[in-house]
C-alpha cells in the first residue's frame, strides 16, 4: 500500500514537473511573441531615441572587438569634448547582444546585427518570466511561480520596454533584477556558499547592465536588516549577504563606468553598513553559543556599546564625507528618488525628461492594470505564513510602489513586483477555491493522503494551469475548457487514497469555503484574469508597438505614415560632407550619429550640462547671437523638428521652455519670463518679442504661412505671431515631406563689411521686398 | 605665360591665351581689368596710370560706363580678373552690370579700384557703402584743408591737398618711402573702426574738414580731422582687394606729373608723389604683393612620419607647413617670425610661436594637452596688407587605453604587500585550522 502510494506520488510528481516544464515553455514563447507586434505592424527596426546608441555600440562592438570597444574614445558626439564610450557605457546589453551575433555567426546564421539587436529585448523577456518563476518558486511554490511568470510576459510596463526593436538596458536589467534576486532567495533558503557566488556574478551582469542596480544594492540590505531586527538571523542570511557585498563590490568596481563608485557614493554605503552590522550580530550570536546566559548579558552590554561605537564613529565618518562634496555624495537622478521635488528645483536637465516625472493614477491602471487590485491580497497571502523569502517579496513591492511613485520609469521596477505578488494571490485563492470545491464534492469527498503542502502544491499545479493555459487562448470557448479541467480535477480527485492525518484535516477545515461560493470566486477570477489579458495584447499591439521614429495616423482618409525623421537622417548623411557638425536639441542626438552618421554637439547622454545649455541658448537666442554660438562650435547644419504642420505634438516649440531653462541656468541673460505673457507659453501674435525673435521660433515657422496662407499651428491650435520674415544667418537647406524635420545651413561670415551710411534707396528696396512677398503668400504648399 | 602690351591688346578677351593666363591660384595677380569711364577724355587725360599698368602686364580693357553690351561675366565665367571703376559721375551702367553685380564680382574673390569725385553718382557711394565706406553725404562737399594745401598759384579755397600722413606698412606701398606727399582733390570718407577689413592708406590732417568750399560754414561739418580718409583699401574674407579713393583726379596725368610744395613748408618737391603712392597701391590691389599661400600642413607624432587619425594625450607631435609669398612672378618663401600655432578646442590649449627655416617652411613641436576631445591644428595668421591665413585641421585626442596605465606604482608597493600578506595569511590560518587539533 504504502509502495503504490509513493509510486503513484512519484508519477504524480513527474506529471506535475513535465507539465510545468511545458507551460513555461508556452510562457516563453508567448512573452517573445507578445512582443513581436512593432516587427509586424511597422517593420524590424531599432526603436526611439536611446537604443540607436546602444545599436551602434554594437555595431562598433561587432566590428572591432570588445578591447576597441572598452577603450572606444567616439569623437563623433559631443562636439568638441567627445565622449569616452567604452568608460561611460552600461555594456551589459551591447556584450550580450554582441556575443549572441557572434554565437551566431559562428554557427553560419548570418543574422545582421540590427536584427540580433531589434530581437533581444523579446527574448530577455522569456528569461525574465522565467526567472520571475524560479523566484515566485522561492517565495510561494510553483503554482505561485508559475502564475507569476504567466502575468509577467504580457504585464504592459515590461512590454513597454521590451518589445521588439527597444534595444535598451532595461530589457536585459529586468531579467538580470529578477535573477539576481531569486539566487538571493534561494541562497537565503538553502544557505548554499554556490548559490551565493552564483549570485554575486548576477549582480555583477546587472551591474554592467543598468544603473538600477543600486536598487538590489540597497535592497538586499534593508531585507537584511529587517531579518535581523525581526530576530530571523541565520547563518544562512549571512552566507546570502556577506559574499555578496564583498564579491559583488569587487566585481561592480570592476564595470569602467562605475569603477570606484562602487566604494564612494553613498547609494552604495547602505550595503556596508548593513555589511558591518551583520558582522556584529554574527559575534554576538557566537558569544552566546559560547557564553553562559550571564555572562552573555554581560557581554552583550559590552558588544553592543563596542558595536555602537564603531558604528557612530563610521556613520561620522561617511557623513562628514558625504556632507564635503557638494551633491552630498548622490547622484541627481538618485536624489530625486529620494525627494521628488529636488529635481525640478535644481536640475532641469532631469526634470525635463517625461520619464522621470511622477506617474499619474490612470498609468498605473494603464501599466499594471488589476495586478494593482490583486497586489495586496499576495501581501497578505505573504504573511501567511511568513518567512525570510517572502518577507523579501513584501519589502521588495513595498519599496518598488515608492519608487515607482517618484518616477513613472521606475514602473517597470514596480512590474516584476507586482507579478510575483499577484501570482501568489491568484494562486493562493485558487488552492483554497479549488480545495473547497474538491472537498465538498459528493464523490471525492476524502482528505489527502500526502502532506498538506504537496497536495496544495498539485492543486495550485491545476489552477496555474488553467490560468496560463487560458492565457494563451484568451477569446476561446471557455466554459468547455474549464469543464475538461474540472472533469481533470475530478479523476485526479479520484485517484487520491485516504489515508490522512486528522490534524492537517483540521486546520485544512479551516480554509473550506461553500462550494457555490468557490465556484463563483473562480468564475470571477477567471474573467478578472481575462480582462488583464485582454488589456495586456491591447497594450502590446496598439500602445506600445509605436517605434517613434516611424509615425502613423489615422484619419478619415485612411492611414498616414509619418517617416520624416529617417528622411531628415538620409539626406543629411547623403548630401553633407563627412566631418560636418549637426545642432539640435539633445533628444535627436543620438539618431543623428547612428542613422546620419554626422557629427552632433549633444546627445541624449546628458552628461555636459553646460554644453546642452550652449545649444539652448543659441537656440533660445536672436539669429546673430545664435549664429555666434554655433560657428565657435564649428556647426554646419541646425536640424529642428517642428509639429505644427501636421500636429506632432512632441516638436522643439513645445520643449522649447526647456530649453530656455537648461540654457538660463547656466548663462543667465536667458530668462524664462522673457519667453512668456503673463505666465503663459505661448507663440501666437500676443507672444513676447524675445519668443518672436529667437532661433527656435524662426526655424520653426520660417515659410510656414505658405503652407496655408495663414500659418495656422495645428499643435499650439492657433496662428503664429509673426508670419512673414526673412533668415539672415541661416538657409533652409531640407524640409522632409510633412515639414517634421527642417534642416538649415549656417551662412558663411560676410565677406564684406557694410559701411554705416543707411540705404538711401529704401523706397525701391521695400517695394522689391513687397513684390516678393506677394508671390510668395500666394505661392500654395507644396505639400497639402 | 606673360603677355605684352601689344600682344594684350590685340588678343581678343576670349581668346584662350588670355583665359589660361588667367587669376588662379599658382599665380594670383590679375591679368584682365575691366575700366569703366564717364567718357574716352579719361583715357587720355589719366593714361600714365594706365600705361604704368600695361608696362607690367595687365590687359586694360577700357569701357564706357554706360555701354549697353558691357557684361562681366559670360556663361558663368567672370571675363575680367579686376575692375577700375573710374565714372563716378555714372548714375546706372550699361549691360547687365549693376551694384549688385560688381559685389559679387568681387565676392567672388576679384579686386576693384573705385575712384570718386565731387558729385559722385549714388551707384558709386552705394559701391563704396557696401564695402565699407562711407562717403561724405553732402554731395557738394569736399575735402578742405587750410593748413595742408598745396600751394598753386590759382587755387584759393585750399580743396587740393598735399597729404604725406600714409599708412606705415611696406606690404601696402612698398619698401621705399614715398616722400613727396599726395596731391589729392576730392570727396572724404570714413571708415568704421570696428570694421577690421577697411584700412585707411591715406588720412586727412587734422585740420582737414568736410564741406562744400563755396557756401558760407554755417554747421559744424560733420566729417572733421584726421578721421577722414582720403584713399582706403578693403580686404575682403576672401582676400578679395578694393582700393577706394574720393578723388580721380589723383590719378590724373596732371596730378602724376605735377610739382609739389605742401604749405608751410619750404621743400619744394619737382614730382608730386601720387605716381609713386598709386603705382606701389595698385600693385598691392592686383596681388603683386601681399598675398601668401600655405601648403603641405603636416603633423604627425615625434619620430614618425605619417599621420595618424587620432592622437592620445600627452603625445609629442610635431607640425609643420610652408607659406610663401607671391612676388608678381613667383613665388617667394615668406619670412617672418610671428606665425602662431594653435592646438585648439574651443579655445587655444597651445599657442606657439612657428619657427622657420627661412626657406619658407615653419615647423613646431607641442606636446598633446592632458585633455581628450576632437582638437583642430589651427594657423590664423592675419597681418595688416597681407591676405589672410586660416588653416584648421581636425584631429582627435584619445585618453589612454587600458593597458597603457602604469602597471606597477611604486606608491602602492605597501598595497600589493598587503594582499600578498593578506593571502598567505589566511592560508596558514586555514592550513592550522583543519589540521590543528
Amino acid at each position: 500500500m504504502a509502495l503504490e502510494d509513493t509510486q503513484e506520488k512519484a508519477v504524480r510528481h513527474a506529471f506535475g514537473n513535465v507539465l510545468s516544464l511545458f507551460v513555461l515553455l508556452l510562457i516563453g514563447v508567448f512573452a517573445f511573441s507578445i512582443r513581436l507586434f512593432s516587427v509586424i505592424k511597422y517593420e524590424s527596426v531599432i526603436h526611439e531615441f536611446d537604443p540607436y546608441f546602444n545599436y551602434r555600440v554594437t555595431q562598433y562592438l561587432t566590428k572591432n572587438g570588445v578591447y576597441d570597444f572598452w577603450n572606444w574614445f567616439d569623437d563623433r558626439t559631443w562636439y568638441p569634448l567627445g565622449r569616452v564610450i567604452g568608460g561611460t557605457v552600461y555594456p551589459g546589453l551591447t556584450l550580450t547582444a554582441g556575443t549572441i551575433w557572434w554565437i551566431l555567426n559562428f554557427f553560419n546564421i548570418p543574422l545582421s546585427v540590427e536584427t540580433v539587436c531589434v530581437f533581444t529585448a523579446p527574448i530577455f523577456s522569456a528569461f525574465a518570466s522565467w526567472a520571475a518563476y524560479l523566484l515566485t518558486k522561492e517565495v510561494k511554490g510553483v503554482g505561485a511561480g508559475l502564475t507569476a511568470a504567466a502575468l509577467l510576459a504580457m504585464v504592459p510596463s515590461y512590454i513597454s520596454r521590451s518589445v521588439a526593436g527597444s534595444y535598451d538596458n532595461e530589457a536585459v536589467a529586468i531579467f538580470a533584477l529578477i535573477f539576481t534576486f531569486y539566487l538571493y532567495v534561494k541562497t537565503l533558503n538553502t544557505g548554499s556558499l554556490f548559490y551565493a557566488t552564483l549570485n554575486a556574478l548576477a549582480y555583477f551582469y546587472m551591474v554592467c547592465s543598468w544603473g538600477g542596480y543600486t536598487f538590489i544594492i540597497n535592497l538586499i540590505p534593508m531585507h537584511v536588516l529587517l531579518c535581523i531586527i525581526t530576530g530571523r538571523y541565520s547563518s544562512r542570511l549571512y552566507i546570502a549577504y556577506a559574499p555578496l557585498v564583498v564579491l559583488g563590490t569587487l566585481l561592480a568596481a570592476l564595470v569602467p563606468v562605475v569603477g570606484f563608485n562602487a566604494v564612494m557614493t553613498s547609494e552604495h554605503f547602505a550595503s556596508f553598513l548593513v555589511f558591518i552590522i551583520i558582522h556584529v550580530v554574527a559575534l554576538a550570536y557566537y558569544i552566546k553559543g559560547i557564553l553562559t546566559p550571564k555572562m552573555f548579558k554581560v557581554a552583550v552590554t559590552l558588544v553592543v556599546s563596542v558595536g555602537m561605537i564603531v558604528c557612530v564613529a563610521v556613520l561620522a565618518i561617511l557623513i562628514a564625507v558625504v556632507a564635503s562634496s557638494p551633491t552630498k555624495g548622490w547622484s541627481g537622478r538618485s536624489l530625486s528618488l529620494l525627494d521628488p521635488t529636488y529635481a525640478s528645483k535644481y536640475i532641469p536637465i532631469i526634470a525635463s525628461v517625461s520619464e522621470h516625472q511622477p506617474p499619474t493614477w490612470p498609468s498605473y491602471f494603464m501599466d499594471i492594470n488589476v495586478l494593482a487590485f490583486l497586489v495586496p491580497a499576495g501581501i497578505i497571502a505573504c504573511f501567511f505564513p511568513l518567512s525570510d523569502a517572502s518577507s523579501f517579496a513584501v519589502l521588495y513591492i513595498v519599496t518598488s510602489v515608492y519608487f515607482s511613485g517618484v518616477m513613472v520609469r521606475l514602473m517597470l521596477v514596480l512590474a516584476p513586483a507586482a507579478c510575483i505578488m499577484s501570482g501568489i494571490a491568484l494562486s493562493e485563492a485558487f488552492d483554497v477555491f479549488g480545495r473547497s470545491i474538491k472537498l465538498q464534492f459528493p464523490i471525492g469527498n476524502q482528505t489527502d493522503d500526502v502532506n498538506a503542502g504537496n497536495s496544495s502544491q498539485v492543486s495550485t499545479n491545476n489552477s496555474v494551469k488553467q490560468e496560463s493555459e487560458k492565457t494563451e487562448n484568451t477569446l476561446k470557448e471557455r466554459p468547455v475548457k474549464k469543464s475538461k479541467k474540472k472533469e481533470k480535477e475530478k479523476e485526479k480527485e479520484k485517484e487520491k487514497s485516504e489515508s490522512t492525518s486528522i490534524t492537517k484535516q483540521i486546520e485544512k477545515k479551516l480554509l473550506i469555503l461553500p462550494f457555490e461560493a468557490s465556484l463563483v470566486a473562480i468564475v470571477l477570477l477567471v474573467l478578472l484574469g481575462s480582462f488583464y489579458v485582454v488589456h495586456s495584447v491591447w497594450a502590446a499591439a496598439e500602445a506600445y508597438s509605436a517605434p517613434s521614429i516611424v509615425l502613423t495616423s489615422r484619419s478619415h482618409d485612411g492611414l498616414h505614415v509619418f517617416d520624416d525623421f529617417r528622411e531628415a537622417y538620409a539626406w543629411l548623411r547623403h548630401n553633407t560632407d563627412v566631418d560636418d557638425k549637426v545642432a539640435s536639441w539633445w533628444d535627436y542626438g543620438y539618431q543623428t550619429t547612428a542613422m546620419a552618421n554626422r557629427t552632433v554637439i549633444v546627445d541624449n547622454n546628458t552628461w555636459n550640462n553646460t554644453h546642452i545649455a550652449t545649444v539652448g541658448t543659441a537656440m533660445s537666442s536672436p539669429e546673430k547671437a545664435a549664429w555666434d554660438i554655433f560657428n565657435s562650435l564649428d556647426v554646419k547644419y541646425v536640424l529642428v523638428v517642428f509639429g505644427g504642420l501636421v500636429g506632432y505634438p512632441s516638436d522643439d516649440i513645445n520643449k522649447f521652455l526647456w530649453m530656455v531653462r537648461i540654457g538660463g541656468g547656466v548663462f543667465p541673460h536667458i530668462k524664462e519670463p522673457d519667453y512668456l505673457r503673463d505666465g503663459q507659453y505661448r507663440i501666437d501674435s500676443q507672444a513676447t518679442p524675445t519668443m518672436l525673435n529667437c532661433l527656435m521660433y524662426k526655424l520653426s515657422y520660417y515659410r510656414f504661412v505658405e503652407t496655408d496662407g495663414r500659418g495656422f499651428d495645428r499643435v499650439r491650435h492657433t496662428e503664429i505671431g509673426k508670419k512673414y520674415f526673412k533668415l539672415t544667418h541661416f538657409e533652409e537647406v531640407f524640409t522632409t515631406h510633412h515639414w517634421m524635420v527642417r534642416i538649415y545651413k549656417l551662412k558663411p561670415a560676410k565677406n564684406r563689411i557694410r559701411g554705416q551710411t543707411k540705404k538711401s534707396k529704401s523706397k525701391t528696396s521695400t517695394g522689391k521686398n513687397n513684390q516678393k512677398r506677394g508671390t510668395r503668400a500666394t505661392k500654395k504648399n507644396p505639400y497639402p | 605665360m606673360v603677355l605684352t602690351f601689344s600682344q594684350g591688346f590685340l588678343i581678343s578677351i576670349l581668346s584662350l591665351a588670355v583665359l589660361a593666363s588667367g587669376f588662379s591660384e599658382d599665380s594670383p595677380t590679375d591679368r584682365r581689368v575691366l575700366v569703366l569711364l564717364d567718357d574716352f577724355a579719361i583715357k587720355s587725360s589719366h593714361s600714365l596710370f594706365f600705361k604704368s599698368l600695361e608696362t607690367r602686364g595687365f590687359d586694360l580693357d577700357f569701357k564706357l560706363a554706360d555701354d549697353p553690351k558691357l557684361a562681366l561675366q559670360r556663361y558663368g565665367t567672370y571675363l575680367y580678373d579686376a575692375a577700375i571703376l573710374f565714372s563716378p559721375t555714372t548714375e546706372r551702367f550699361g549691360g547687365s552690370i549693376d551694384a549688385a553685380s560688381i559685389l559679387n564680382f568681387v565676392d567672388s574673390g576679384h579686386d576693384l579700384i573705385l575712384a570718386a569725385d565731387a558729385s559722385s553718382s549714388e551707384l558709386i557711394r552705394e559701391i563704396a557703402v557696401e564695402c565699407g565706406v562711407d562717403f561724405d553725404e553732402d554731395p557738394a562737399g569736399l575735402v578742405v584743408d587750410h593748413t595742408s594745401y598745396a600751394v598753386s598759384e590759382e587755387d584759393g579755397d585750399h580743396t587740393l591737398i598735399a597729404s604725406d600722413d600714409f599708412i606705415k606698412s611696406d606690404v601696402i606701398l612698398g619698401s621705399k618711402k614715398i616722400e613727396a606727399p599726395v596731391l589729392f582733390k576730392g570727396i572724404g570718407h570714413t571708415v568704421n573702426t570696428a570694421n577690421s577689413l577697411v584700412v585707411k592708406v591715406l588720412s586727412a590732417s587734422s585740420a582737414a574738414y568736410s564741406a562744400d568750399p563755396n557756401a558760407v560754414l554755417s554747421n559744424s561739418p560733420t566729417l572733421i580731422g584726421s578721421s577722414i580718409s582720403l584713399v582706403s583699401v578693403v580686404q575682403a574674407r576672401n582676400n578679395a582687394r578694393i582700393l577706394i579713393s574720393g578723388s580721380l583726379s589723383m590719378f590724373s596725368n596732371r596730378f602724376l606729373r605735377s610739382s609739389i610744395q605742401k604749405a608751410g613748408s619750404t621743400t619744394k618737391y619737382e614730382k608730386s608723389g601720387n605716381e609713386q603712392f598709386l603705382t606701389e597701391l595698385s600693385r598691392w590691389v592686383f596681388h603683386e604683393r601681399g598675398h601668401l599661400k600655405a601648403l603641405n600642413v603636416k603633423h604627425h607624432k615625434v619620430g614618425e612620419v605619417e599621420e595618424p587619425s587620432m592622437y592620445r594625450i600627452k603625445d609629442d607631435v610635431e607640425y609643420s607647413v610652408e607659406v610663401y609669398e607671391w612676388s608678381g612672378t613667383s613665388w617667394e618663401p615668406y619670412v617672418a617670425d610671428d606665425l602662431q600655432l594653435q592646438f585648439y578646442m574651443m579655445s587655444p590649449y597651445v599657442l606657439k610661436t612657428m619657427s622657420t627655416d627661412q626657406k619658407g617652411l615653419y615647423h613646431t613641436s607641442i606636446k598633446v594637452p592632458d585633455v581628450y576631445g576632437v582638437f583642430q591644428f589651427k594657423v590664423e595668421y592675419q597681418k595688416l596688407g597681407y591676405s589672410t591665413i586660416s588653416l584648421s585641421k581636425q584631429i582627435p585626442v584619445r585618453p589612454f587605453r587600458h593597458n597603457e596605465y602604469e602597471r606597477f606604482i611604486p606608491a602602492a608597493f605597501p598595497y600589493y604587500g598587503a594582499s600578498f600578506a593578506m593571502m598567505g595569511g589566511f592560508f596558514v590560518f586555514t592550513l592550522s585550522y583543519l589540521y590543528t587539533k
